[in-house]
């Protein structure tokens, strides 16, 4: 079912939020209106920054009337925030809506700022307007603008390459399991600083992390990398298959990966049993957000027991999504994109046990009696690979729990 | 173009949602692109509010620029009215399609609904989020109230023998620093003299209780920020006689009920004895005597900045080092509180020249907003808030009013709160090496946690300021340095350049102990 309406959803904007604690000398200036300022710091206000890694710099009047005045704005914007914070390695211009709007070339400025900077600073730009991208996708466009500046990988060397942000300890436990496998090197995408990329070439294979990543892919995939089909590593079953997936490219028995994952599947499931009690049978019910929707589901359905009324997605890639596809029941209803007030009647009258939302939307249909689990603590949270398996399947326990708890 | 780390407000659109989300029976059209729902989760997280704000977006994207933006706009109006029947349609604009210029006002008002249809013009590049909620409740209220205009000249009814006099509470909005607590606090100061609550608004009001407006015999401006326009409007056309006395603080409390009493000709002598406020005698006993002359900064609101002001000065016995406002339009006021306490006022939104000012000021207690708190952790300097922006935590549970008695009891707290005890302050100040309680830890009474950012702040803060390295060329002599670090922390910043500043005049060069004790001193603290 594909919908078009009024969509509740981010804008690209907010994947800022996390990138910029991933990325740890980045920052992130947005050039937009007092909108996308205000976005940013009702996302990330909560928080208290002695010094803030994101900003923005907002147009006026004035710089709505012309466009080389812009340019001679943003330079000086770049210059007062440089000067504030040399400790900046990669500076990324992000466009927003009202940026798109006027046409302002971002990519233009970027390179000229480049060159007057060369040597101190990389400044990069992307688009996360919420013309163009929803939530996620902005990270997928800032770690696609990422690509052309990775170093080239050698002819004849091959590389792994996960791409996706995992938080750290995600990410130290998966290059601990691919080096049992004896894969190696393995880089991550993006990287933790960005004075360490990660090369590219033909012998990379890209192992996608998050299901967002398309354009990032496919820019990889332009280079040379071959893209490894598997689902994403949701849940036992998804990480083995995505492990499985780098392991038979590498060209590694498949004895040595069921030797090498045993004991973190043994562990994960007796994780996942605490948590299977409260959640089989359940219903639950995904409004569209992160793209995360369908692994999550197929997780939940699969290993959780759950059963699946509805699983919105604001954007459905089919190619990066054939392998969970073909995991998910044929009974699943399917919903690409949204017509928000029509979604909400569908889901007044399914009465799921639980619904995945956004934070626009929770309380209310809490109000309302439904139970619900905001679905942007899934992207802020650790949950990929073995070992996270029982937090993930806690995630959505939870909510679930605590309606019985509560006598109030 | 602006850099800016922080925005003390949001574009005037989110204005327009207070004011809409305030109010039942109004529904608010946005022609905004996709993403800038972002809003509603002020309302549902912040302010946990039960039901989504009553506003409908169109959503646009990329691939319907190409196409009929304005058939959207369109659809979406139609959609809004048969779905939640409003008795008051707004439309407005967010800033993108400000740009691509729709006219989605003109549009609905030609769609031949029957209902009212406003049309709001609320230019995103320009104002900002209290203009907007300050503007579109004018014009709700004037575009209702419009044919009960009297003709110019008739002089309103006397209120009759017998009964109550009535008040209007204008101002309160959804996303409001407090607005739920103040309301109940005012309502029950004047019911203690005598008059009645008629219509609060926008917060709570429907569209008919907004159309009752005028029976009431005066308004409450309860915030400047966002009713005065509405308040100025109905005195002009309904005579009706507007109290802009804030009762923020004991003494502008007690202003705020004579003033009641005057525009209805009550005596209101017996309710001004503050005996429901404990904060008069909590501020006199002994235990306050410590907090003579520290050195606040306050910023905010103009508004919560002037009231506070009052209250430190005159009834904590602060010390006002800084004075700002983040709101232009509400300027005058607050420069001429700075004129009355001998500062240099701060009008301005850019983050960046308060976290300059504070800087520079050093002082020993910041009030201000959210923005703030960040300054306050950068520099290591206790900090509480006193007006918007705010985040979750300034939405309590319990009754947190700012206004009235309870209000200043509330604030009483609030305030002392950040600082160090008075005992413990002594403690470091005449033992310097202990491992517990010693400089960079955070009051004990705050606890372990708070602290963990303290040391950091206090390496990066006060010792780079632009203040201090226009002074670079004097030398302070190793001994001198460390006489310094004997000075407690919260007051080291300004002893530091007090004694720069004295050295530059006097033409000293190296800074040593005795220089350290001239400047002491010349100055005094």
């Amino acid at each position: 079912m594909r919908e078009r309406g009024q969509r509740q959803v981010f804008c690209g904007l907010a994947g800022i939020v996390w990138l910029h604690r991933k990325i740890q000398d980045a920052f992130f200036l947005v050039v937009g209106s007092r909108t996308c300022a205000h976005l940013l710091q009702s996302a990330a206000g909560v928080m208290i920054f002695a010094e803030p890694r994101f900003a923005t710099a907002i147009l006026h009047e004035r710089d709505l009337a012309g466009l080389a005045d812009c340019n001679q704005e943003l330079d000086r914007i770049v210059a007062e925030l440089l000067g504030r914070r040399p400790d900046i390695g990669t500076l990324f211009l992000v466009g927003s809506c009202p940026s798109e709007v006027i046409k302002l070339d971002l990519a233009k400025a970027a390179e000229r700022l480049s060159a007057a900077y060369h040597g101190r600073v990389r400044i990069l730009d992307y688009s996360a307007s919420g013309l163009e991208t929803t939530f996620t996708q902005g990270e997928d466009a800032c770690l696609r603008a990422l690509v052309p500046e990775l170093p080239s990988l050698p002819d004849g060397a091959r590389s792994l390459l996960v791409v996706g942000t995992l938080p750290d300890v995600v990410e130290d436990q998966f290059a601990r399991l691919f080096a049992e496998l004896g894969i190696s090197p393995v880089h991550f995408l993006p990287p933790r600083h960005t004075s360490a990329f990660p090369p590219l070439g033909s012998g990379t294979l890209v192992l996608l992390a998050q299901p967002f990543v398309g354009d990032t892919a496919r820019a990889c995939q332009a280079r040379g990398a071959r893209i490894l089909q598997a689902p994403y590593p949701f849940g036992v079953e998804g990480t083995l298959a995505w492990l499985r997936a780098a392991a038979q490219a590498w060209g590694i028995d498949e004895e040595v990966v069921t030797a090498v994952t045993a004991p973190a599947i043994t562990r994960a499931e007796r994780g996942l049993a605490h948590h299977r009690s409260e959640l089989a049978g359940k219903r639950i019910s995904f409004l569209p957000d992160s793209q995360l929707e369908i692994p999550l589901a197929r997780f939940l359905q699969r290993e959780c027991g759950m059963t699946l009324v509805e699983v919105g997605t604001p954007f459905l890639d089919r190619q990066l999504m054939a392998q969970e596809l073909d995991l998910l029941p044929d009974s699943v209803r399917l919903s690409e994109g949204q017509d928000l007030e029509r979604q909400l009647d569908r889901l007044r009258a399914d009465q799921p046990d639980l619904t995945v939302c956004g934070l626009g939307l929770a309380n209310p249909l809490e109000a309302e009696g439904l139970r619900t689990k905001w679905s942007i603590e899934l992207v802020f949270s650790p949950v990929h690979g073995f070992d996270q398996a029982a937090d993930l399947a806690e995630l959505f326990a939870r909510p679930l729990r605590r309606g019985a708890l509560l006598r109030v | 173009m602006q850099l800016t780390l922080w925005t003390y407000e949001g574009p005037p659109h989110i204005g327009a949602m207070r004011v809409a989300a305030s109010l039942d029976g109004v529904h608010l059209v946005l022609h905004a692109p996709q993403g800038d729902t972002y809003a509603d989760l002020l309302f549902t997280m912040i302010a946990r509010s039960e039901r989504r704000p009553p506003v409908t977006y169109t959503t646009f994207q990329a691939r319907e620029l190409g196409g009929d933006t304005a058939e959207l706009v369109k659809a979406s109006v139609s959609d809004a009215y048969e779905r939640f029947k409003p008795q008051v349609l707004m439309v407005g604009e967010a800033c993108t399609a400000e740009l691509i210029q729709d006219q989605p006002g003109a549009l609905a008002r030609g769609m031949g609904l029957p209902i009212p249809v406003l049309s709001l013009e609320l230019p995103a590049y320009a104002r900002k989020e209290c203009w907007g909620a300050n503007e579109t409740f004018y014009q709700l209220v004037r575009g209702l109230l419009r044919a009960q205009v009297p003709e110019a000249g008739r002089k309103p009814a006397p209120r009759p023998a017998g009964q109550r006099p009535r008040a209007n509470l204008l101002g309160p909005t959804a996303l409001g620093f407090r607005c739920r607590d103040d309301v109940i606090e005012v309502r029950q100061l004047l019911a203690a003299i005598g008059v009645d609550v008629h219509v609060v608004a926008p917060l709570g009001a429907s569209a008919q209780d907004l159309l009752r407006i005028p029976e009431a015999d005066f308004n409450v401006c309860l915030y400047p920020e966002t009713a005065d326009q509405t308040c100025d409007w109905l005195e002009r056309m309904f005579g009706m006689p507007t109290v802009k006395t804030v009762p923020i603080g004991i003494g502008a409390t007690r202003d705020f009920l004579d003033e009641v009493g005057r525009v209805t000709g009550i005596d209101v002598a017996h309710a001004k004895a503050p005996n429901s406020s404990r904060m008069p005698w909590y501020s006199r006993s002994v235990d306050s005597t410590y907090l003579t002359g520290k050195r606040v900064f306050i910023f905010g609101d103009a508004t919560h900045a002037v009231a506070a002001a009052r209250i430190c000065a005159e009834e904590l016995g602060f010390t006002i080092v800084g004075l700002g406002t983040y709101a232009r339009e509400f300027a005058r006021d607050v420069r001429e509180c700075a004129r009355r306490y001998g500062v240099d006022p701060l009008i301005t939104d850019d983050y960046l020249e308060v976290e300059a000012r504070a800087a520079q000021l050093q002082p020993e207690l910041m009030l201000g907003t959210q923005m703030e708190r960040h300054i306050a952790k950068r520099l290591g300097v206790p900090c509480a808030v006193i007006s918007a922006p705010v985040h979750v935590q300034d939405f309590p549970a319990r009754y947190a009013p700012q206004m009235g008695f309870e209000g200043a009891n509330v604030i009483f707290d609030t305030w002392v709160h950040p600082l160090m005890m008075g005992l413990e302050e002594h403690l470091i100040t005449m033992f310097r090496e202990d491992f517990e309680f010693h400089d960079a830890a955070t009051p004990s009474h705050l606890g372990s946690g708070a602290g963990r950012d303290r040391p950091s702040a206090i390496e990066t803060g006060p010792t780079v300021t632009p203040a201090e390295a226009s002074h670079s060329d004097i030398r302070w002599a190793a001994e001198a340095e460390q006489e310094l670090k004997k000075i407690p922390f919260f007051v080291r910043g300004k002893a530091r350049r007090n004694t720069e500043r004295f050295a530059e005049e006097q033409g000293i060069q190296t800074i040593t102990v005795e220089t350290l004790y001239d400047a002491k001193a010349h100055f005094g603290r």
